[in-house]
């Protein structure tokens, strides 16, 4: 499907380079100096970057899938590949594959490995593929690709050569190469059991040292497949709290700090200090209605809400004004996202006379919610604000925020919801089907999942995608997820550091990513 | 002195009773917490399937009773037990973290005595004259700012504006003592409180000794001013600022957490936070048997100073 010797002819190349337009836009749009610190062009070789992010405090671990907060994942894929990962519109790119092909039923797929070596010179092969996905997928252990990976059947999969691997999968599924880049999908040496000691991977980055909660620290590898990066060193520190992140930024103690509150942005933002980025269209911020009970039940009442909500005001509220206004469907800018359907505006009489006809006049809802993202409770309070002029008493429930997700999971009727980036298949495949496994809005239509089979088989690449749409069509109509808004993730960086890509949203594979930045 | 001695044995019995009592209160409250380390790791991914499979992995399908007297056995062979969310061993946790608390507990309290003792002793030697106005009205200035008010002050002006120490200890968690001037902001804040209610006890004991018979007495007999002051008032001054002292020792070694968590030092107070969100309950109970151990001995070592100091006070069980 996909031939790296033209990368340019290929439609996703495409839209790579509208992106870098929109870039040199942003750049140039504030100010002068800003344009001179993007634009200086040769990348220069050398030196060390330290980069802060919040951490798992003494539990953390190199091992690449156990990675489940964003740390473990920036220092994952310095250390590691993956067969493939998300573009910025969250299309699969190849990345130790080279290439993959279907057969007819999209049940089978051939998938040719790049020439790539270990840190220990061993070249990447197709048997440490598989025992990578076998050890993922292994029934005794939890770990989190193993759903990703439940697609493919790994005890008919095998090694066709060296650098070919054959996947039997259980049904045909047309976004394969999603499942290839699936969250926590690295690609380790075979029988490797011990990440801690001295991991080896094929990505960037070697391992120098590492201590649990406090640093981890690696070299650049001159034999990456990609080129060598352009750091000699790169030093991972973990600092929880946001006000220590910025400080240690602002006091040259680190180089890049990830995840800065919307208000820290909006200080330091063109004050010369410190560089902000803003990575767009990171985190879908919502309120999920259960459609399985009262009153979500009526979709009716779940139009109201949608009438409700008045998405510019929830996201200058609650997230300060860093991101765009949603309008109820997943993955704005991503692919297969349809932005035919028309922006949805708060409108308090349809809202009142759909709540009418549904006899659910005087309706009272509880609207959980807790501290375990930034927004969530101001979000709440807002919106229990703008339900209260359409005649609708929200009453809001503060919860655990260790236990926040497991708790709404099944219980309550509404709540606040999030999510980072991710393809709007696996959006769909993970929430939105009978058997889906966090199924929060209870969606569970028997035609709904028939059309989702149906994307699945579809070999046609538009013709999948005009599939994607009807379903769009459906979850905007009726869905459960009242989807306001997409915040932005906002990272600070030193004004001596370059390269650092602006249109990726986290978890893609330009974000946290340090092989291509360098130090001015 | 057997007197002493089966007190020493009681208190010690008595401690032990209370560790336990700790470590069983902590555990029932951690059990209490809504969810569990699998609901905590599964995180925003909480499908139910890989709950079961996390909580059977930590073996957390066992009864809770059966958890807790698997790991008090263990900690009767000195094993305090193995984290759920690592599978690495408490004690690790314990010995990496307890490296930076020390040293911030030891730095703070070399600092802590000749100045909270020094200060007061000075206040109370110009009781009602400039000097003893000036320290009197500033230490209870300082000692009105929260800790985190100071830190992050002290963090603007001496650190970002005036830029003469390093904000943060970021990435020196390995090796905080190579890094010394990351460790000043921190002690000031430890130090700030501590010194002011210390020195406003030593203030107000030696000026109750200095008015007190026994050295009216002294001075009769023709005793030097300062052997008065050092050797005879100074003493029983102290027995009250010793108690408190041992209170500032157990706090420092008990988990410092908003300095901690400010100027990112990697001690015990992170531990326990990040434990007790990961719901790693055999993390928080080793923590709960140290700083129980700790604060056992602490205070006991405390009032057998204070024993020392004034007998005739007696030793208060």
């Amino acid at each position: 499907m996909y031939d790296e010797r033209h990368p340019g002819l290929h439609r996703r190349g495409f839209l790579a380079a509208t992106s870098l337009g929109a870039l040199a836009l942003t750049g140039c749009g504030t100010g002068d100096s800003d344009s001179d610190a993007k634009s200086d062009g040769a990348p220069k070789s050398g030196g060390r970057l330290r980069a802060a992010f919040a951490g798992g405090g003494a539990s953390e671990t190199l091992d690449p899938h156990l990675a489940n907060l964003f740390a473990d994942v920036a220092r994952a894929k310095a250390l590691y590949d993956k067969l493939a990962d998300y573009g910025a519109d969250l299309s699969a790119q190849p990345r130790l594959a080279t290439k993959w092909e279907s057969n007819k039923s999209l049940d089978r797929w051939q998938v040719t490995l790049r020439e790539a070596t270990f840190h220990d010179g061993r070249p990447v092969t197709a048997e440490d593929v598989l025992y990578s996905y076998r050890r993922i997928a292994d029934p005794d252990k939890a770990f989190r690709a193993k759903a990703s990976l439940e697609p493919i059947d790994l005890e008919a999969s095998r090694a066709t050569g060296q650098r070919s691997i054959e996947f039997v999968l259980k049904r045909p599924t047309a976004e394969f190469p999603n499942v290839l880049a699936a969250f926590g999908a690295y690609i380790v040496p075979a029988k490797a059991t011990d990440f801690d000691k001295k991991p080896i991977g094929s990505g960037p980055f070697r391992f120098v040292s590492f201590a649990p909660g406090r640093s981890a620290v690696f070299r650049r590898y001159d034999d990456y497949w990609e080129g060598a990066p352009h750091l000699d060193e790169l030093e991972f520190v973990v600092a929880n709290e946001e006000s220590a992140r910025v400080n240690a930024l602002l006091g040259g103690q680190v180089e890049y700090a990830h995840e800065l509150n919307p208000t820290t942005a909006r200080a330091h933002e063109g004050k010369g200090q410190i560089e902000i980025v803003r990575l767009r269209n990171s985190a879908m911020q919502a309120f999920c209605m259960k459609t399985d009970r009262p009153p979500f039940d009526d979709p009716r009442v779940r139009q109201a809400f949608f009438l409700i909500a008045d998405r510019k005001e929830l996201v200058d509220g609650a997230l300060s004004g860093a991101g765009v206004v949603g309008n109820d469907l997943f993955g704005k800018g991503y692919e297969y996202y349809d932005d035919s359907l028309p922006q949805r505006e708060q409108d308090l009489d349809k809202a009142r006379a759909l709540l009418k006809q549904a006899g659910a006049e005087n309706l009272k809802v509880t609207l959980d919610t807790s501290a375990v993202a930034a927004g969530f409770t101001e979000a709440a309070s807002i919106f229990r604000d703008q339900a209260a002029k359409a005649g609708v008493t929200i009453d809001v429930k503060m919860g655990s925020k260790d236990s926040y997700w497991a708790d709404i999971l099944n219980n309550g009727t509404l709540c606040c919801y999030r999510s980072g980036a991710m393809p709007i298949e696996a959006h769909i495949s993970q929430r939105l089907l009978t058997d889906s496994t966090t199924n929060a809005t209870k969606w569970q239509h028997k035609d709904f999942d028939a059309l989702y089979e149906q994307a699945q088989s579809t070999r046609d690449e538009s013709a999948r995608a005009a599939v994607y749409n009807r379903m769009q069509r459906r979850l905007y109509t009726e869905g459960g997820f009242l989807i306001w808004g997409f915040a932005d993730w906002i990272l600070g960086t030193a004004r001596t550091v370059r390269g650092v890509e602006t249109k990726a949203p986290a978890n893609t594979l330009d974000w946290a990513r340090f092989d291509k930045v360098w130090l001015a | 002195m057997s007197g002493l001695r089966s007190f020493v044995a009681r208190r010690l019995l008595l401690g032990a009773a209370q560790t336990v009592a700790v470590v069983l209160l902590v555990f029932a409250l951690t059990e209490a917490l809504p969810g569990d380390a699998a609901v905590a790791l599964a995180g925003d991914q909480p499908d139910p399937a890989r709950i079961a499979a996390i909580r059977e992995t930590m073996h957390l399908d066992k009864p809770a009773y059966e958890r807790l007297a698997d790991w008090a056995t263990g900690l009767l062979h000195g094993d305090l037990g193995t984290s759920l969310v690592s599978g690495r061993p408490v004690g690790r946790y314990i010995a990496d973290g307890f490296g930076p608390t020390l040293l911030l507990a030891t730095l703070t309290l070399a600092l802590l005595v000749p100045l909270g003792f020094g200060l007061g002793v000075l206040a109370a030697r110009h009781e009602g004259r400039l000097a003893d106005r000036l320290i009197s009205s500033v230490t209870l200035a300082v000692y009105a700012v929260p800790e985190f008010a100071l830190g992050v002050l002290l963090v603007t002006v001496l650190a970002l504006q005036l830029a003469w120490l390093p904000p943060t200890a970021v990435g020196y968690g390995t090796d905080l003592l190579g890094h010394p001037a990351a460790l000043v902001l921190p002690v000031l804040v430890l130090l700030a409180r501590p010194v002011c209610s210390l020195s406003r006890l030593v203030r107000a004991g030696m000026i109750d000794a200095l008015a007190s018979p026994y050295v009216a007495q002294a001075r009769r007999y023709g005793i030097s001013g300062p052997r008065v002051r050092y050797t005879h008032a100074l003493p029983n001054a102290l027995a009250p600022a010793v108690q408190q002292l041992a209170r500032t020792v157990d706090w420092l070694l008990c988990g410092v957490i908003v300095v901690e968590a400010l100027y990112v030092i990697p001690g015990l107070g992170t531990v326990l936070l990040n434990a007790v969100a990961e719901r790693d309950v055999p993390v928080v109970q080793g923590l709960a048997v140290v700083f129980g151990v700790l604060t056992v001995v602490i205070n006991l070592g405390a009032d057998l100073v204070a024993h020392r100091l004034a007998p005739r006070a007696g030793v208060a069980a």
